[in-house]
Parts: structure tokens; sequence; C-alpha cells
């Protein structure tokens, strides 16, 4: 269990409230949230687990699988639905291979849809972790998803030994 | 000294400010230059921008900016660069380029993109916290009266009179009672909350402390989504430097009130949006809608008062104390006071944030703040008021918009998103579009909304693949009417407005698919047939390189042959020819 995860346990007091805040810590730390992760929460909070887990299951924003190294996530927005995202989605499985919802064997791209960015007027966008990109086509698509796999395989190389 | 304000709200980030920003960091090192950080102006179709302030203090306002642009930008001497011309907004507050702001009332956007975000001095050199000052030198009861006067309306999309909902807070007997503000922003192509909280939070915030002071509350909490991480980020800053000052904690000001603040991030689920299900989600459940009455003044977050106001609604407060009512009222229509902000997007020339008098029609918004739909296009219809919402044609466009006259066409006011949509959009697409968004967001609690969307989907996505059948216009009309009838909440009593409208509009549409298998948007795929007009093609093969399933057959500059048979109607070859030969049939 990572530290920050850890650390959000001891400070929040375990108020009902606490509920959704300790899933985003755990989610923030780990990438997903985890089973251990509601196990530990339950027993700090007394929340039983299956009401936990029905919570977790509420929310688009929880994970209970891991990520990759960039969450893609195509923005379904009335303004990127009527300028083409459905084309930059088939372009974005096409490039990373895997479905919406799952992630490459490499661990480089989890794919994900999102409501609405806000960002309508650059439509259609993605929104790579934190960050909005557009408006793209296809192919600037395909170039960006380049440059993200080659940022992510140097990222994620094990740093060699000094 | 020389300034450079540069936006860097999301869609400006988006855009490439990240780089200009850098850029004037590394020029700002050697001295006379200041650089600030600012959120949007709402120019958003001409992100990233640049205002330069020079020795004078002229404003000069820049969209498209690159960072060697910006070098040339801050190259000029007093005279400005004749080649930059083109990239010039607009000068001090003078007439724009594009006339954008000439129709514009701006009183919620006052500061977005002028004023540092970041930073509570420069929020109080614009005379911020001046509305709080005046505020708490006044009795909360007429606090409460001058909203009421001002013929404020919420902004969430309800329209319910601002001043009458702090009333009903105010009168219960109770020493703990919340405010919360509602950043949720769930309508997809809407951004106005965003904006406003990423380019002006302490003026959020300053609405909060007043409707604490006005309803007696102790404690705020915004409500604030995840997929807005800057937003978060500015909330934050604002609220622990607005600590910092004394404008919120123990004896605000020196007046007796006690009044903290803080944010709750959301978790994904556009329900969540509606107050009583707001609640729950900060009380860490699911959040899921309940019956009102009690409404939440009486009973709301753990079950103490609570005042539940928009973001716009409360970033309108601060300017109606510190301006009067009276002038507040003096805006708008008779029953709709006061400006509105709105997020054009969609099929438009300038799409961004504009903030409008109430009362200005569609069409002036549209055709003349926004440009109209790009060229070679005709103007079709708006969606307003997203998936609770409805579409609205364009031969009703000279209506004015107030709460009043956009209900009477089915849609409503809703949060402000306005998506254009022209003759490329297939309305029919439009109505499946937004009931697969109300299907998938349905918290399921209510049989009517969750099962009847999805039989309504059902039938939505036949009719776009071509397979409709007689009398789905009445089952839809039929469904429509009983899920509006059997469902708790906005959510499910508004599923069918993009569909009940579209049909009352469109009907036309709908018939052509299900009866002549035809889309006249040439936008649902099953429906269309792609050909090469042969007498135009160079035969430079790329189409043929891309199609996945090898379906188009031809030689190097001969020209080239679509399979209907074997297409996957993907649109590939569309999107790869140089010369625009592929035509949609
Ligand atoms: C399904 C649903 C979603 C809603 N989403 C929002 C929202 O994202 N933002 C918002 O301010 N109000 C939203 N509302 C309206 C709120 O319930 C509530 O009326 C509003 O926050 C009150 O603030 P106001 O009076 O300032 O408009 C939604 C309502 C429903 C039924």
């Amino acid at each position: 269990m990572s530290d920050r995860f850890a650390e959000a346990l001891w400070t929040r007091k375990g108020e009902r409230g606490d509920l959704i805040p300790l899933l985003q810590a755990a989610q923030e730390a780990q990438g997903y949230v985890s089973e251990q992760a509601m196990e530990a929460i339950a027993e700090i909070t007394g929340i039983p687990l299956a009401e936990i887990y029905g919570v977790v299951t509420f929310y688009k924003g929880f994970r209970l699988t891991p990520r990759g190294h960039y969450v893609a996530r195509v923005c379904t927005g009335t303004a990127c639905h009527v300028n083409g995202a459905s084309e930059l989605e088939s372009t974005l499985i096409n490039e990373v291979g895997v479905e919406r919802g799952q992630t490459d064997a490499e661990g480089i791209f989890t794919l994900e849809a999102v409501n609405c960015v806000g960002c309508c007027s650059l439509a259609p966008v993605i929104m790579v972790n934190d960050e909005t990109h557009g408006p793209l086509t296809p192919r600037s698509l395909t170039q960006l998803l380049k440059r993200l796999r080659r940022e992510a395989k140097l990222a994620m190389a094990p740093k060699e030994a000094p | 000294m020389r300034r450079v304000i540069i936006g860097t709200a999301t869609c400006g980030v988006a855009a490439g400010a990240q780089r200009v920003l850098a850029r004037a960091l590394t020029l700002a090192e050697g001295g006379g230059l200041e650089v600030v950080e600012a959120g949007c102006v709402g120019v958003c179709y001409d992100e990233p921008l640049v205002e330069y302030i020079n020795d004078l203090g002229e404003r000069r306002l820049y969209g498209k900016v690159t960072p060697p642009l910006l070098d040339r930008i801050l190259a000029q001497g007093d005279e400005p660069d004749p080649a930059l011309a083109r990239h010039l907004i607009r000068v001090n507050d003078g007439p724009d380029r594009d006339g954008v702001f000439a129709h514009q009332a701006r009183i919620v956007l006052r500061r977005c993109g002028i004023v540092d975000p970041g930073s509570i001095d420069a929020y109080l050199e614009a005379d911020g916290f001046k509305a709080l000052e005046k505020a708490l030198g006044m009795d909360p009861q007429a606090v409460i009266q001058t909203v009421l006067d001002s013929g404020l309306r919420g902004r969430g999309g309800g329209g319910f009179p601002t001043g009458r909902k702090w009333g009903f807070t105010a009168a219960q007997p109770s020493p703990h009672k919340y405010v919360i503000c509602n950043a949720d922003e769930g309508d997809p192509g809407a951004f106005m909350d965003r904006s406003v909280l990423e380019g002006d939070p302490f003026a959020v915030l300053e609405g909060m402390i007043i409707c604490g002071w006005a309803v007696g509350a102790d404690k705020g909490v915004i409500y604030c989504r995840a997929e807005y991480p800057k937003a978060l980020v500015r909330l934050d800053a604002a609220i622990k430097q607005a600590r910092a000052r004394g404008y919120l904690g123990e004896d605000i000001l020196g007046s007796g009130l006690s009044f903290d603040v803080y944010v709750k991030e959301g978790a994904g689920a556009f329900v969540c949006g509606e107050e009583t299900a707001l609640i729950a989600s900060i009380e860490g459940k699911r959040g899921m809608p309940r019956f009102r009455p009690p409404f939440p003044a009486v009973s709301g977050l753990h079950g103490k008062p609570t005042n539940i106001n928009n973001v716009e609604t409360l970033a309108n407060i601060p300017w109606i104390i510190q301006n009067g009512a009276a002038a507040y009222a003096a805006m708008g229509t008779e029953k709709s006071k006061g400006t509105k902000v709105f997020a054009l997007a969609g099929r438009i020339k300038r799409g961004g944030l504009v903030e409008v008098p109430m009362g200005m029609s569609i069409r002036q918004l549209v055709e003349e703040v926004g440009g109209g739909v790009p060229e070679g296009h005709t103007f079709k219809a708006v969606q307003m008021g997203g998936p609770s919402g409805g579409c609205i044609p364009a031969t009703m466009a000279d209506l004015p918009i107030d709460y009043e006259h956009i209900t009477q066409t089915g849609a409503i006011m809703g949060s402000g998103g306005v998506v254009v949509m022209d003759d490329s959009t297939c309305m029919v697409d439009v109505a499946r579009y937004f009931l697969s968004f109300t299907q998938a967001e349905s918290c399921g609690k209510c049989t009517f909304c969750r099962l009847g969307t999805k039989r309504m989907l059902e039938i939505l996505e036949r009719i776009t693949e071509g397979k409709g059948k007689h009398g789905d216009v009445e089952r839809l009309l039929a469904l429509g009417q009983q899920i509006q009838s059997a469902s708790l909440c906005g959510l499910g009593q508004t599923a069918a407005n993009p569909v009940l409208t579209t049909i009352k509009y469109f009907r036309e549409e709908y018939d052509a698919h299900i009866h002549d298998h035809r889309c006249p948007a040439k936008s649902c795929a099953s429906l269309v047939i792609y050909r090469i007009a042969e007498e135009n093609c160079t035969g430079c093969t790329l189409c043929a390189k891309a199609c996945p399933v090898d379906a188009i057959e031809g030689e190097r500059k001969i020209a080239h042959v679509i399979d209907e048979q074997a297409c996957i109607r993907c649109g590939k070859c569309v999107t790869v020819c140089p010369t625009g030969v592929v035509m949609k049939l």
C-alpha cells in the first residue's frame, strides 16, 4: 500500500463523507481501486465492503483494474460528437489495438471515454491524463499517439544503475 | 513596465498556451517584462490568446499566438507591427476584429482572461471583496431583498428565483446551515462554469460568502467535477489565500460571520448535478436523487438546511450587491433579468464563451456573435439545455432567449450550452446521441427511466441503421411521455426532450430514415454510399491504401472505384483524399 493512501487513511477520521475522497486517494496512489484498498477502507470506516463496492461501481471515475501510463479519454460531448468524435475513437482503438475500457499489453494506454471536458470550441478533443488535446483529426491523433508512446517508453524504461 | 497576459485556461493550454507561456517566461528573465497568467476571455476559436500591454498602457489582444509570434509581438515599439494585423483581435476596449465583443454585456465574465485568477491581490485590485464588505454592513434580510429585486434566476437550468430560494433557507431556525456551490457542470457542450472557475474563482467564493451571511450558514461546499483538473487547482489556491487574508474562517472582517469553504471532487456521474443526488454524493453514498419535499432548504446536507446554487448564479451576486438590484434588473426581459453566459459550440465559426443580455434572439447569438455556421453550410438548428433540452429549428431563430420563450419550444434554457447544427448534422442521430447519454447516466432508481430510455435508444439505433419500422415514431412518442411522467428527478422527466423536439420539428428526417432508408444529412454511416467522382480522380492511390477492407480498386493515375458491397463505410477514403473527390451519396 502506498504512502499517500496510507496517509489519507490516517488523516481522514473515517466519517461517512470521507468514503469518496478515500477511494479517490487510493486510485490516485495506485492508478485504480484495488480490493486491498477497499478492504482497508472498510476496516477504518466501518462501512460494509459490499456498500463500498456499490459506491465504486456507481461512479464512472473509478477503475477496478490497473491503468496504463496514459489514460486516453475520448470526449463524447455534443460538440465533439457533431465534429467527428466517433472517427477519433475508431482511430484510437485501431492505433492502440484495444477497446474502450481496456489497457494495451505494454501498459502504455488505457482507453476511456469522458462525457464532456468543456473544451467544446476545440472539438473534437481527447484528454490524456490531465491534459486536453484538440482540435484533432485522425491524422494528428495518430501523430500525437506516436509521440506519447515514445515518451512513455522513455519514462517507463528501468533506470540504469549509476 | 510592459506586460503580457496569457490565457492558460484548459482551452488555451489545449491549443498550445503552455509553450507560449514558457517562451514569455524566458524572455522576462532579461527584466522589463511582467508575465501574467489569466483565464479565458472567451475567444476560444482563436486560442492561444495573448494580451500585450506596452509602456504607454495600451492593450492589444492577439489570437493564435505561437512562441515565434510572441517574439514579434514583444519586439514592437509603440507603433503596431503591420505584419501582426491578422492576429490582432482588438486594441484596448475598442471594437474587435470579429465583432464578438460588440453584443456582449460582461458581468460574470468581467474578470475572466483579464485578471490573474491565481492572486488575491489582483482580485482585490479589481474591486474584489468590495461587495462582501458592503453586504456585511447590511442586514441579511436586506441582502436577500436585493437579490430578489434583481430578478436573478438560477443559472443551473431550473431558473428558480435565487432570492426566494435564499429566503427559504434563511427562514430555517438552525445553528448550522450549508451553502453548496454546484460546479458539477454535467451537460455535454457546456463550459461556462469551467471558465468562471478557472478565470475568476474568487468571485464564486465571494458570492458564496455573501450567501452564507444572507442565509445564516457557517459552511460552504463546492462540488466540482473531477474532469476539470485546472478548475480544482485554481479553487484550492483561491480558498487558501482567502483563508490567509481572513475572508474565510472565523469572524470575517470583524462582522461576526464565521464561514469556511471546502471542495468536494465529483467522481463522474451526471446525475450528481441534481441537487439531492449531489448531497448524497457529498455524504459518500451512491449519487441517487430522492423524493422532494423535504427540499434541501429544510433538510439538506447531513440533514441541515442547505442552499444550493450554480457557479454562474453565485458569480452574479457580487456585481448585484455592488451595483444594486435596479442596475441588474435593467437588463434582460420582463421575467428573465440580467445577462446569461452561453457556450457556443458545434458547427459554428467562432465557438467560445459569450455573455449577452437576456432577450437577444437566437439568430443574433449564432450569426452575429458566433459568426454563423462554417462556409458552404446552412444553419439548421440549435440544441439548448443539453440532454434535458431540445433542438430549436432555424425557422424559429428569431425568438428572444429567455426562460419562457425557450421553454415554449419544448427545449429549455438549461445551463447555457448552445450547440449549433447545420445541414451536415442528422437530427435523428442527435436524438440518438442524447438518449445514449441519458440511458448511460440514468441512476437506475426509477424503472421508466432505467428501462424506458433503453427501449427508446434501441428504436433510435435501429432507425439510424436504416432498420426502422413502421410506427417507430409513435412508439418513441408514447415511451417518451411515460418516462416523463413516471420519473422522480429531472433526468428522467426531461430525458425524452431531445427526441420529442426533433420529432416535432424534423419529422421528415425520421421518415426519410424509416421509409426511404436515407439520411438527408448524409451522416448516418449505414445509410451513406461512398462513391468516387471518377472524372476528377487523379489516381493517387491514397484511398486504396487507406481502405481497411481493400474495397477500392484502381491503378496509379487511373480513376479508382469503390466496391459498394465490400465497403464498410468507415469514411477513411474521404479523410485521406487530397482532391476531395470521394462523395457521400
Ligand atoms: C439530472 C440533473 C443534472 C443537473 N446538473 C446540474 C449541473 O451540472 N449544474 C448545476 O448547477 N445544476 C444542475 N442541475 C440543477 C440542480 O438540481 C439545481 O437545480 C441547481 O444546482 C440549483 O442552482 P441554481 O438555482 O443556482 O440554478 C441538474 C439537475 C438535474 C435534474
